[in-house]
């Protein structure tokens, strides 16, 4: 369902009001590909930009990086991928010099995505050595941080171990964020163990939104509020109001009809 | 072994509670061959424990109210213990004549807990404990022990560990091989989970421990990591997480042993247990009780037609 600007507006205000201090707003892509996003210039030049928070958007090559600059981005985020069957066909997935150069030129910060770290849903097993290889080239060329994603949820904490040894020889670890899918049911076991081995970055979807495209009626993206949970329950500080991010997961699911995938907005909702 | 070096055990003994524990908390009463059948296929999968019963009055527990049928009726593996729920000597005793050849006593953390659920205070509840103990003893028979709200209370909120390991140690010291520690209503984190097991270490030796996760919060699998990260051997689950909770409506209950199972899978930690043929067992016990898995591994599973 195409979720109308004003939804998309409001729920990015919110998320920014219960602290959270990365919110990736919208994508600069043709709308071609991704209709979803075709509102992407309203939607940043819409949203109330707070003091202190990042909205960084996504920039798949240089048209979308300059259209994103002119909307009012100040940060933008690009796509890499360790499988090269998933790179051929996942279309926004190329790492793209020009974006690079003209980020640094704009003293853009770049965010590096590197999907498929754990698994791929089409060449199966992935090599960390490759996961190590991509992280390092995209670090390299000037991003400042690299978010790991297990793409088909299929990671679990042993793989996790082995993929991260193997990126932190080439990538210091305050650089590394994790992106985890709970398509398995092992995303907060999974995120439990990066965090055990000094990653201090985690991405998550409020309400858990996104279910994963490879797997009919699967879920996908790990729920921000069972994220927070398990921080707050750890006595690890994220700044984050969960009863605030609770209500905006209430919010963005009545408006598009639909349950949360957070078992802790489901569980708190009857207590 | 990818385990071992890690400082994880090497193997894991699971508890399947599904047939009891999980359609105890289900609405729907299964009739009593279906019962069967789903422990006798639980029983082909591997798994080394299958929570078969609970022994007690049909006016509490209705859905049990064929306890002596399923006993009699189940097929009984070698190698597989087929533990029931005995919450008084009379329930144990009509249990042997069944034919159990282990048993289960259910404690509490919490004072509020133990009167709301079992009517009566925790200090009763352990003398009537003592009692099955006792004749168990007498009978050769093992006794594992459950402790409830051990992170956590629907009455009382907060629980602190000290009162756990206190509980903990009655049962143990009365003769129970292995303590349960149950996170009832899933509230728990991997923070509470371990000064918890901390606390609960001080008193019970190691192998003596099985922490019994809910995932009422999505936390299940976070704990349960971070009590195999200490040493514990022993995780109980409920077959496609059969079991709501009774606390919180529509909320999740049991964690799906398919999950733990894929989790300990890639941790390289050895189960002796079968993912596909739980799945399978799932998914049987799913269709006849007509609802949806709620085990992520066979719902991504059955969707990509992959393991």
């Amino acid at each position: 369902n195409i979720v109308p600007t004003p939804v998309k507006i409001n729920l990015i205000n919110m998320l920014a009001e219960t602290g959270l201090q990365v919110i990736e707003a919208t994508s600069f892509v043709s709308p071609k590909w991704v209709p979803q996003m075709a509102d992407h210039a309203e939607v940043m030049q819409g949203i109330t930009q707070l003091p202190g928070v990042s909205y960084p958007v996504l920039t798949p090559n240089l048209k979308g990086f300059q259209a994103a600059v002119a909307a009012g981005a100040k940060e933008v985020s690009i796509f890499g991928a360790a499988s090269e069957l998933f790179t051929k066909k996942n279309i926004n997935c190329s790492i793209d010099d020009e974006v690079m150069a003209a980020a640094r030129a704009a003293n853009v910060p770049v965010r590096g995505y590197v999907s498929c770290v754990l698994g791929c849903p089409y060449e199966g097993k992935i090599s960390s050595a490759k996961v190590a290889e991509v992280s390092k080239k995209m670090y390299s060329m000037g991003c400042y941080e690299i978010s790991l994603g297990d793409t088909i949820g299929i990671g679990t904490p042993g793989s996790m171990k082995e993929m991260l040894t193997a990126v932190m020889k080439e990538v210091p670890v305050g650089a590394l964020a994790v992106h985890c899918h709970d398509t398995y049911g092992q995303a907060l076991a999974n995120i439990l163990i990066a965090l055990q081995m000094g990653v201090s970055v985690v991405d998550a979807s409020v309400a858990g939104l996104g279910g994963c495209p490879y797997a009919q009626g699967a879920s996908g993206n790990v729920a921000t509020e069972d994220l927070v949970y398990m921080l707050h329950g750890l006595g690890i500080h994220t700044g984050v109001d969960l009863q605030k991010l609770m209500d905006t997961g209430t919010f963005i699911c009545n408006a598009l009809n639909r349950r949360t995938n957070s078992k802790v907005s489901q569980a708190s909702c009857r207590l | 072994q990818e385990s071992q070096a890690s400082g994880l055990p090497e193997y894991i003994k699971i508890v399947e509670v599904g047939p009891r524990d999980g359609l105890q908390n289900e609405k729907v009463i299964v009739p009593t061959d279906i019962k069967i059948e789903l422990i006798n296929r639980l029983s082909k999968t591997g798994l080394p424990a299958i929570e078969v019963t609970s022994f007690v009055s049909s006016k509490w527990v209705p859905q049990m109210a064929d306890h002596k049928e399923v006993m009699r009726g189940i097929e009984r593996h070698p190698g597989v213990q087929y533990p029931v729920l005995t919450p008084n000597l009379q329930g144990f005793h009509a249990a042997i004549a069944a034919g159990a050849t282990e048993v289960s006593v259910f404690g509490a953390a919490s004072e509020s807990f133990s009167k709301m659920n079992i009517n009566c205070s925790i200090e009763e509840s352990i003398e009537k404990f003592e009692d099955v103990a006792k004749s168990a003893r007498n009978m050769n028979i093992p006794v594992r022990g459950y402790v409830s709200c051990a992170l956590g209370c629907p009455y009382e909120g907060n629980i602190i560990p000290a009162k756990v390991a206190e509980v903990s140690k009655r049962l143990y010291s009365m003769g129970c091989y292995e303590i349960s520690l149950g996170d009832t209503i899933g509230v728990g984190t991997p923070g509470s989970m371990k000064r918890m097991l901390e606390a609960v270490m001080k008193e019970i030796p190691l192998h003596a421990l099985a922490v019994h996760c809910h995932d009422t919060y999505g936390q299940a699998l976070a704990n349960i990591l971070t009590a195999i990260q200490m040493g514990v051997a022993v995780v109980d689950s409920s077959v496609a997480g059969l079991g709501g909770c009774p606390y919180a409506k529509g909320a999740t209950g049991n964690v799906a042993t398919e999950d733990v199972i894929y989790m300990l899978n890639g941790l390289g930690i050895n189960t002796g247990v079968n993912l596909y043929t739980v799945m399978e067992a799932g998914n049987f016990i799913c269709t006849a009780l007509n609802k949806k898995t709620n085990s992520k591994v066979a719902q991504a599973s059955f969707n990509t037609g992959t393991v």
